[in-house]
């Protein structure tokens, strides 16, 4: 039992190393100088890079961020301080639900919402699209942390004569502030990665674009586009696309674990 | 000893400038509920000004709740209800009309477990009441904290290391850290939960002079599940039991001559 | 007296304040319920022509003809299902092995490491798994897989029709490795769980039997699994990219594994951009809607079993 339980961990993680050794492999090989700082080229023709997808990808992320953090996090401050409120109780389901909702789905609603109206894909609709994924995420871990704060840590403020209101925004939420932004950046580890909800929103570019109300180019959907294409040099630079894209998670991913780690302890 | 009471005569100066006025209480006939558990039932008690009066009795008797009236954070509970007059410096705290914050800002508070913000510097602990309700002067703040730590008699051993986390000190120190950070606000009335029950004994008799000390300056209530601690310490004793206040007196008459049979049970140990 | 207003005043602003971070707070939390709904209207109006023209017969019919104008979804339907199901296939077995080994048999100094790899699994973005897919999984099912599929059992309809590579089979093989991470990280927990409520329930019982004990707690660690079980198909119903880049697209409903088929993820994904009239936009986010509606209700399901084995047994029983 024990060689078949272990069979099954290996077999699990082949193709995890067998991932990680191709984009160490092909993605490395691929990339250079250019990737990082040229426009992609004309199809079929070599050289080029992912400039403006690396670009792209930033700031969809921040304008997700602009919508889904504050929404996220100062959602999840009421439910942590009023837990037992309907609000609350609905809240936390919704979140839950949505947490589950198809990526491509919120594509859907971006492109209704935003898309639609404008007559035409942007790097606006794109945001809403991953900020709308990012909300439930960023709220329900701000509710977790935010409600390890001891009830003491609030007492001590108010009894000096401090305002509730003071007391949650000076105190309460700097007291779980690591933990906040470890979920944030949780938050973002995933969106970061995401191609579904952005195939009719960004839609992505070939050049330059900081316009929000205009498509732009995104280093999950270059990878997706270089892949299918029947180009070997863009398949090369797709590689080098997913290496760079697994490394922006990974990162985010080790900075929320150091976040986590200043963390006070509340228990 | 020697360095306690040379200690002592420097801090008197101190906690004198922190508070500019004190006051007695008077409490004529509180009640208190949770939701609809009567936990106070018609309280009428004289709290001496300037004098240390300590309030003894078993688990749930109802002296953590009589604390708390006296400085409005009962009602904070969801569901917690107040009834009665507690009137200080000539005023009744529960009038309509009163701000309950105003009442928290004039009567200081510290917990059983002591309780320093996380986040925060030893200077920024003690700082915090008024730093948070709007004080920036960098002057004024130096001069409080500075006051305040030395008429929490603990300037000496965190001087060199003010910016160093709170949560850094030891139990007794942190107790120490949160009695300065309620002195600070200059409030004028000083309500002790049961504070030294989560410290060793050492520190609990540092508290204990300690308190002896401010009471000079400021009155203060203490509430104790320790009897040896509120004979040591107190000028008045009020006996709690059920809700109810059973007897009330000096202490010394209280624990030589208890009154009613049920205060000599408790302070012979017979029950609690 | 001049003290007292300046008080009063300043209370009433601190009331104020309260009140208005108190709104503020609600606002943002009424944010999610709101934006859930908006969510819901918009796509419906956006369905209702599709909705309105074809109704029931959407999920039944198998012809996709834009061109036409005529849109059933049932190819989609037949992939999606037949691709998360043989994912469900490989990665449940895989999982649970896994998660057995992980919580009982593994070596303390291994558990950690292993856990690490397993997240780094889910963390991989679908398109990067999709890339792999094409290039290394494709290949290797055309030239390896398929032919000693066929070599063994070829006699089956499952295995037939040429080895392209790409198809319903290597689908379900790449989204197994999609989702097995939810199985094991699920099941661990479970197996965490359960044994500690073993303890405790037989310790109440007076570890009068382990009958007792068995009726109390294994029907949770069941519920459990089968809660892993049903979040993992949550997620391979609404995997995408991934899906898309290897299973060939094609709208069509054949008895063998190794055809090419379309999921409804997959056609949104490939169609919606280009989609012109207004009834092929708005079939697509039919079919959308009811992708949504599926997964929603499988996750669901899912949480509550999941959340029987947290709440833990009864020890009153009747």
């Amino acid at each position: 039992m024990g060689v078949v339980t272990f069979l099954c961990t290996v077999a699990l993680l082949v193709p995890l190393f067998l991932i990680l050794a191709f984009l160490a492999r092909t993605g490395a090989g691929a990339l250079n100088w250019d990737f990082f700082t040229k426009l992609p080229g004309a199809a079929g023709e070599p050289g080029g890079g992912m400039a403006n997808a690396i670009a792209g990808t930033v700031l969809l992320i921040v304008l997700a961020g602009l919508l889904g953090i504050p929404i996220g996090v100062l959602g999840g401050v009421f439910m942590a301080e009023y837990p037992n409120a309907r609000l609350t109780t609905l809240a936390r389901f919704t979140a839950d639900v949505m947490n589950g909702v198809p990526s491509i789905v919120m594509g859907l609603f971006a492109y209704v919402l935003v898309v639609l109206p404008l007559r035409h894909f942007s790097a606006l609709s794109g945001g809403i699209a991953l900020g709308v994924m990012l909300v439930p995420t960023v709220m329900r871990t701000t509710e977790e942390i935010v409600r390890l704060v001891p009830q003491s840590i609030r007492e001590a403020s108010l009894a000096l004569g401090i305002p509730q209101w003071r007391t949650t925004l000076l105190v309460v939420i700097p007291t779980a502030a690591a933990g906040i932004v470890t979920g944030v950046m949780v938050g973002v580890a995933r969106i970061a990665g995401e191609t579904a909800p952005l195939l009719f929103t960004a839609f992505g570019n070939r050049f330059w674009n900081w316009n929000i109300l205009q498509p732009v180019a995104a280093l999950p959907l270059q990878i997706f586009s270089y892949a299918i294409s029947p180009f070997d040099d863009w398949h090369r630079q797709a590689w080098a696309g997913a290496l760079v894209l697994v490394a922006i998670v990974l990162i985010v991913n080790i900075a929320a674990r150091a976040a986590a780690s200043r963390q006070v302890k509340l228990r | 000893m020697q360095q306690v009471m040379e200690a002592s005569r420097v801090e008197r100066h101190s906690a004198a400038a922190l508070i500019d006025r004190t006051t007695g209480i008077q409490a004529e006939d509180v009640h208190a509920w949770f939701d609809r558990l009567h936990a106070l039932r018609g309280i009428s008690m004289t709290v001496a000004e300037r004098k240390i009066t300590a309030v003894i009795g078993p688990s749930g008797c109802g002296k953590s709740t009589f604390l708390r009236c006296l400085n409005r954070m009962h009602e904070l509970v969801p569901g917690a209800r107040v009834n009665g007059k507690v009137v200080m410096d000539g005023q009744d705290i529960y009038r309509p009309g009163v701000d309950p914050v105003q009442v928290r800002r004039r009567v200081g508070m510290v917990f059983q477990k002591p309780n320093p913000f996380p986040t925060m510097s030893i200077y920024d602990n003690v700082a915090a009441g008024l730093k948070l309700a709007g004080e920036h002067s960098r002057r004024v703040l130096d001069q409080v904290v500075e006051q305040s730590l030395h008429a929490a008699a603990l300037w000496d051993e965190v001087k060199d290391r003010m910016n160093k986390p709170g949560t850094s000190l030891s139990g007794g120190q942190q107790q120490r850290l949160c009695i300065a950070r309620a002195l600070a606000v200059s409030p004028e009335v000083l309500l002790m939960d049961e504070p030294a029950s989560a410290l060793d004994p050492a520190s609990t008799l540092r508290i204990e002079e300690l308190a002896r000390e401010l009471a000079k300056d400021i009155t203060i209530v203490i509430v104790t599940h320790n009897m040896q601690q509120a004979a040591r310490v107190s000028d008045f004793t009020g006996f709690f039991l059920d809700g109810e206040l059973i007897e009330f007196g000096v202490t010394n008459d209280i624990f030589t001559r208890p009154k009613d049979r049920r205060t000599e049970d408790y302070i012979t140990g017979r029950f609690g | 007296m001049a003290v007292n207003d300046l008080a009063a005043a300043r209370s009433s602003v601190r009331a104020t304040g309260d009140r208005v971070f108190q709104l503020l707070l609600a606002a943002m939390a009424a944010g999610i319920p709101l934006i859930m709904g908006a969510m819901l209207v918009a796509l419906i109006a956006a369905a209702r022509p599709a909705i309105e023209r074809f109704g029931f017969t959407f999920f039944v019919s198998s012809t996709w003809d834009p061109v036409a104008g005529e849109f059933g979804v049932l190819p989609f339907i037949y992939g999606t299902l037949v691709s998360s199901a043989l994912a469900l296939l490989i990665s449940v077995p895989l999982g649970i092995g896994t998660a057995v080994f992980l919580s009982e048999l593994a070596p303390n100094w291994l558990r950690s490491p292993i856990r690490f790899l397993v997240e780094l699994l889910a963390a991989i973005p679908s398109v990067v798994y999709g890339l792999w897919g094409i290039f290394v999984l494709v290949p290797w099912v055309r030239v390896t897989l398929t032919p000693a599929l066929k070599g063994t059992l070829g006699f089956l309809p499952l295995f037939a029709g040429p080895p392209l590579g790409i198809g319903m089979l290597t689908a379900g093989i790449i989204l197994s490795v999609m989702v097995v991470p939810f199985i094991v990280a699920v099941s661990t927990e479970v197996m965490r769980t359960v044994p500690r409520m073993q303890r405790e329930a037989a310790l109440a019982l007076g570890a009068t039997g382990w009958e007792t004990t068995r009726k109390a707690v294994i029907p949770y660690a069941r519920s459990g699994i089968v809660g892993a079980i049903f979040l993992a198909l949550a997620r391979a119903l609404g995997e995408t990219m991934a899906v898309t880049m290897v299973i060939g697209n094609v709208p069509q409903i054949k008895a063998s594994l190794l055809a090419p088929a379309y999921t409804v993820s997959a056609v949104i994904a490939n169609e919606f951009a280009e989609a012109t009239e207004d009834l092929y936009v708005s079939a697509l986010v039919f079919a959308g809607l009811a992708l949504l509606l599926v997964t929603v209700i499988v996750n669901v399901l899912a949480r509550v079993l999941v959340s029987r084995v947290a709440r833990g047994p009864s020890l009153i029983r009747e």
